[in-house]
């Protein structure tokens, strides 16, 4: 009860810096609503930490994620299936707080199909049983879900690109948000720990940088500014799941095409 | 009688060649760029002619002018002619290098056109994949299509997986000048180091 009261007040404190956070320079386009405008607060430092992680990336998590991807396919399959399969652990909390609850209900039937029939998750029975694309939900999501902006925009050391909302988003795992943070961390059992915890995330990162590799190189190459493509990228890739869209149309503002005509 | 056989024969082709012409619809024409594309890819040729004819296409398909006034933003209605035709050529050079060299990296990719969406009589959303393979999963990529003219359709824009590129492309543009004080004799130049490199 006590978690759960720290975990809300947290919440609470987390969404209200969120919202300070925007300078009151959050706005939404006048035509679709759609399209937010996330204020670089801190860009100096931002770009700062952006380069530190380039600098651990052509070091570190590069080299790794290509010797990954050396492994053969099945086995690769197999690990992302894994990490998917514990991800729903938390997708399943945040399809029920988005109201989303047939979703919820398909992701428990596929978290239990997929860890029984399919080895702990190895194998996506899931899937093979005809259930929809599986769609990983998460607190930051869930925020934005519920009305609340982006926040400003930062870039954390070795994590990467997120925004002040989905930063507390990520609090929200750590606080009793993700059952499997708190069966291997607090869980006292002989079979999780807090290592296996942080090895687990650690490998869903490469299993990431393995599958773009070429598109991460490719994007680098040919950017002007690297520090803004992938800054648009992430607010854009956000937006789309917070809108839980597939379609282009619904994820687009279409007001500046309008203006121009070349013809 | 002959020749008016010969005039007959070439009123038939003048008809049916018009006819496809007015009959381009944006998920064809999709297809068609695609294909042609791809066949420039799985060419036994170097990257360097790869990329001369990769360039050819994108000047035929692609509206580059149009892609180029939305990738600046608002501050094209504060520049004048001049600044306005620099800036268009600056940004047909960059967009030529920058698009041929992302194509040139792929070998005979193959992309299935799946649907359209009309959005109204000026744009077409086209859907598509790039079919996956033992590498790379397989990879939503829609087309926006400008219709205005349906005789001749251009592309405005890519949405990979959702992510636009021309929008990535605005706000990489935004940032640049955000960076100099809205200085678009910055951009010129960065655009101009681009495209030298």
């Amino acid at each position: 009860m006590n978690k759960l009261f720290n975990t809300l007040l947290i919440i609470l404190l987390l969404t209200s810096t969120a919202n300070a956070g925007s300078d009151g320079k959050i706005e939404l386009t006048k035509k679709s609503e759609k399209t937010e405008i996330s204020k670089d607060c801190f860009e100096g430092l931002n770009r700062a930490t952006f380069a530190f992680n380039q600098g651990l990336d052509k070091v570190v998590f590069k080299p790794i994620a290509q010797g990954y991807r050396k492994l053969p396919p099945p086995v690769r399959e197999g690990t992302s299936n894994v990490l998917d399969n514990l991800s729903t652990l938390i997708t399943i909390p945040n399809n029920v707080l988005q109201g989303d609850f047939k979703g919820a209900g398909t992701n428990s039937a596929r978290l239990v199909i997929n860890t029984t029939l399919g080895i702990l998750g190895i194998f996506d029975i899931a899937h093979l049983l005809g259930f929809p694309d599986y769609e990983k939900e998460d607190y930051g999501q869930t925020l934005g879900t519920w009305g609340l902006g982006h926040g400003c925009y930062l870039v954390l050391p070795v994590l990467g690109p997120t925004t002040v909302r989905d930063t507390a988003g990520m609090f929200m795992n750590v606080m009793g948000g993700d059952p499997y943070y708190r069966i291997s961390v607090n869980g006292n059992n002989e079979y999780l720990d807090g290592q296996l915890y942080a090895a687990t995330k650690i490998l869903s990162g490469i299993d990431f940088r393995a599958k773009n590799l070429e598109s991460l190189d490719n994007l680098e190459t040919n950017s002007m500014d690297f520090y803004a493509s992938v800054k648009s990228l992430y607010l854009q890739d956000r937006e789309r799941k917070i809108a839980n869209s597939n379609s282009s149309p619904e994820a687009m503002d279409d007001s500046d095409w309008e203006e121009i005509d070349t013809k | 009688m002959k020749n008016l056989f010969c005039y007959f024969v070439i009123f038939i082709f003048s008809i049916l060649f018009s006819n496809k012409a007015f009959s381009v619809s944006p998920d064809t024409f999709i297809q068609n760029t695609v294909n042609d594309a791809s066949q420039i890819l799985s060419l036994d040729i170097t990257k360097e002619e790869k990329i001369n004819k990769l360039k050819i296409i994108a000047k035929q398909t692609v509206d580059i002018r149009g892609v180029g006034f939305y990738s600046l933003g608002s501050i094209r209605k504060t520049l004048n002619k001049d600044q306005l035709g620099n800036y268009s050529k600056l940004f047909e050079k960059y967009f030529l290098k920058s698009f041929s060299s992302r194509l040139a990296e792929y070998t005979n990719p193959q992309i299935e056109v799946k649907g359209k969406e009309i959005l109204n009589e000026n744009y077409t959303i086209v859907n598509s994949i790039l079919v996956g393979t033992a590498e790379r999963p397989e990879v939503n990529i829609d087309w926006r299509v400008y219709t205005k003219n349906p005789n001749n359709p251009l592309i405005r824009d890519l949405i990979i997986e959702g992510l636009s590129l021309a929008r990535t492309q605005k706000e990489e543009f935004a940032s640049i000048l955000n960076s100099n004080d809205s200085d678009i004799e910055a951009l010129f130049n960065t655009l101009k180091k681009f495209s030298n490199n």
